[in-house]
């Protein structure tokens, strides 16, 4: 007989390592996905037990109680609780533990205990302990527990086998004893009383030696010295955006020849036609200059996870913590919007770690500011195509410096935003309070980062695939559509609907000196920012044909004027143009208006900043 | 107040300097001036394993007004606002 499928869930502080336990038991079979009704990310994946018992575990959000703080711990408490919708209740619950940090997580064991769920607890990271001299009487502690105790080390291989072993027992005597919920919110005296009776245990249980982390310690001198420190952050994030333009070029010229080399063959192969231009210019050039960026998103995302994963994030949030709080930030807000720039979603969606609405709801509103990789595409064509690449000064790249202006002026307009907001609209607010476990520093996991990249690589193809295929397809549409008539001599694209439909618009965007090549590019650019440039690739190529769908650098540096590329890039600073962003802010601040309210202020600012920038360029000469 | 620690003078952590070490006495988030409430920040404080008894010690300060500091607390490393430790009283 087939045993149903048995449900597990993974409980335990922040950096207790229940991710690289989560890893170690499921490998590659997992599935990303959101709870219902909220953004907390709901992490399930799938192993079988030796016994040959299929179980399916999930990660839930890091937590130091079941008060439910935020949305992210209502999750845990809930889903402990068997009272999120949509869930099944946990068969047995894994309470993870650093074990060179037992005291938060023994005290949030005691509140468990007290839901009733069968449970385990699971001593991770028991190598390092063992290093540092700690020892543990396992047996001893499950039984003033009153829970069983297992010891795992989650990044060695076969270091989860007793906690296997453990399940496999457990499950089979499961349901036996119905239990009873006694949980209800702790007091302050109770939470005082329990985290006693977690002390009390730990000192019959737990020998600790007074040797701390010295590596940590080291480490930490330079890294939280308050002048030292800055210096190492900022050299961290200039390595950072090094790495992201100068090591992922030779992948993207490789990306870049070979899907010149495959519009190449269509249009060798297929007969001149509607089929030969869809293929080449409407697919192959648009979708194919969007995944060529694919290098700089890895290479951004692996910084990030690293840095996560070291534990170095929540120093730097300790560094920045006063100096963004001149701005009207919070230090928790760092990270979001660290993540920004490589896309604003992912560090919206990480705002959840800032507790207070207010600094929460300044986070979200600038996080779109930061220069994203989507900007990438635009900025690196345009550049490319009117910056000369020479040096200043002998040994800056006037190009690089550009790039440089473009990221700094993104910053800061964001910080002088979040200073107007804190000013104008949200003042009478008192700063909330920065509390924040700094983790002993430990190896990034290989595969933990491997596994994340991987993840978010996924996704950006897959949003290539769907989103920006369909809007090439359209782009494409537009473009060819009506045909002209027999007998024209201009070029076939004047006579379609997109050129229709851009002069319509031209004249709103002719005072920042925008053609309508460019007014056309801007419209399905609104679902991604990156589109714009496949966009005016495939306008341009159905223009100019062939040629100008492989020089579409060349092509614009013919048709535009310097000061309408300077427009551009000042536009791209700050357009609102990414619905995907949009959909995520409406989501987090459950509000259309706050949605309303950024695109409004985004798209006010690009005007501004396009119109006087465009004015300025013409008149000190490059129009 | 004096209590069998009165070798030393009870403080503040907010008011410690680098390098400080010393022993919780007792928690008194009234007198913090926190943005949260009482109850929330003593809650807080205690879940972080700020206790009674706990040894403490100020490792490192941000560059600005020396905040936040990096406190140990027994065997790990909090970073905490000089506003908000002002409820953990050490001596």
């Amino acid at each position: 007989m087939e045993l149903p499928l048995l449900h597990l869930a993974l409980v335990g502080t922040p950096n207790s390592g229940k991710t690289s336990l989560f890893n170690a038991l499921t490998g590659s079979r997992q599935k990303v996905a959101n709870y219902p009704g909220v953004t907390v990310e709901r992490k399930e994946g799938f192993f079988v037990t030796p016994l040959g018992r299929q179980v399916s575990v999930v990660d839930l959000p890091g937590t130091y109680s079941l008060r439910g703080r935020s949305p992210d711990e209502e999750i845990t408490r809930d889903f402990v609780l068997g009272k999120a919708s949509g869930e099944t209740v946990p068969d047995l619950v894994l309470c993870v533990a650093d074990s060179t940090n037992l005291r938060l997580t023994i005290r949030l064991l005691l509140e468990l205990k007290r839901t009733g769920r069968p449970m385990i607890l699971v001593l991770n990271m028991f190598d390092i302990a063992s290093r540092r001299g700690i020892t543990v009487d396992v047996e001893r502690l499950a039984g003033e527990l009153g829970v069983p105790v297992v010891t795992s080390i989650a990044v060695r291989k076969g270091g989860t086998a007793d906690l296997l072993a453990l399940t496999d027992d457990i499950s089979a005597k499961l349901a036996a004893e119905p239990q009873e919920n006694n949980w209800h919110a702790l007091s302050v005296a109770e939470l005082r009383a329990t985290q006693r009776e977690a002390d009390r245990i730990i000192g019959d249980c737990v020998s600790l030696p007074a040797r701390p982390d010295t590596w940590t310690a080291r480490i930490d001198a330079v890294v939280l010295h308050p002048v030292g420190g800055l210096i190492v952050l900022a050299l961290i994030l200039f390595v950072m955006f090094q790495a992201v333009f100068a090591w992922a070029q030779p992948l993207m010229d490789l990306l870049n020849n070979g899907f010149d080399a495959l519009g190449e063959f269509v249009h060798a192969t297929l007969p001149a036609g509607l089929l030969q231009s869809f293929l080449q210019n409407g697919v192959i050039s648009g979708v194919g200059s969007v995944i060529v960026f694919l290098p700089q998103i890895i290479i951004i995302f692996l910084f990030i996870l690293l840095l996560e994963d070291f534990g170095y994030m929540a120093r730097a949030a300790f560094l920045m913590d006063r100096i963004m709080g001149g701005a009207g930030l919070h230090g928790r807000a760092f990270i979001p919007l660290l993540s920004s720039f490589a896309c604003a979603i992912p560090g919206i969606m990480a705002t959840r770690v800032i507790d207070n609405k207010r600094d929460r709801l300044t986070t979200i509103l600038i996080a779109p500011l930061m220069t994203c990789s989507a900007r990438i595409p635009v900025y690196t064509l345009i550049i490319s195509a009117f910056i000369p690449a020479k040096d200043v000064w002998g040994f800056i790249n006037l190009q690089g410096l550009v790039m440089f202006g473009l990221y700094a002026t993104g910053i800061v307009s964001a910080l002088a935003v979040s200073f107007l907001i804190k000013f104008f609209m949200l003042r009478d607010f008192a700063p909330a309070p920065f509390m924040l476990e700094l983790p002993d520093y430990k190896m990034p996991q290989l595969k933990s980062i491997a596994l994340g990249v991987y993840t978010r690589a996924k996704m950006f193809l897959h949003r290539a695939g769907t989103t920006i295929f369909s809007m090439m397809v359209l782009i494409w549409f537009l473009a060819s559509f009506p045909q002209p008539p027999a007998g024209a001599t201009e070029p076939a694209i004047d006579f379609s609907l997109a050129a229709i439909i851009g002069k319509a618009i031209e004249p709103l965007l002719a005072p920042v000196g925008f053609n309508w090549q460019i007014a056309v590019a801007l419209i399905p650019g609104m679902a991604a920012r990156e589109v714009a440039v496949a966009a005016l690739g495939t306008v341009y190529a159905i223009e100019g044909g062939k040629e100008a769908a492989e020089q579409i650098g060349s092509v614009l540096a013919t048709k535009w004027s310097l000061a309408t590329a300077l427009s551009m890039l000042a536009w791209y600073i700050f357009a609102p143009q990414c619905a995907s962003t949009l959909a995520v802010i409406r989501r987090e601040t459950g509000s259309w208006g706050w949605m309303a309210a950024t695109f409004t202020y985004m798209l006010v600012l690009a005007y501004a900043a396009s119109l006087v920038t465009y004015n300025v360029a013409v008149a000190l000469g490059a129009g | 107040m004096t209590d069998i620690h009165d070798t030393r003078r009870e403080m503040p952590l907010g008011l410690a300097q680098r390098g400080y070490t010393g022993i919780i006495q007792h928690l008194s988030a009234k007198d913090a001036g926190s943005a949260l409430s009482d109850i929330e920040l003593e809650s807080r404080l205690i879940e972080l394993g700020f206790v009674e008894g706990a040894r403490v010690e100020v490792l490192h300060e941000g560059l600005v007004g020396r905040d936040p500091i990096a406190v140990r607390v027994d065997n790990i490393t909090i970073a905490v606002r000089r506003r908000e430790a002002m409820a953990i009283i050490v001596a």
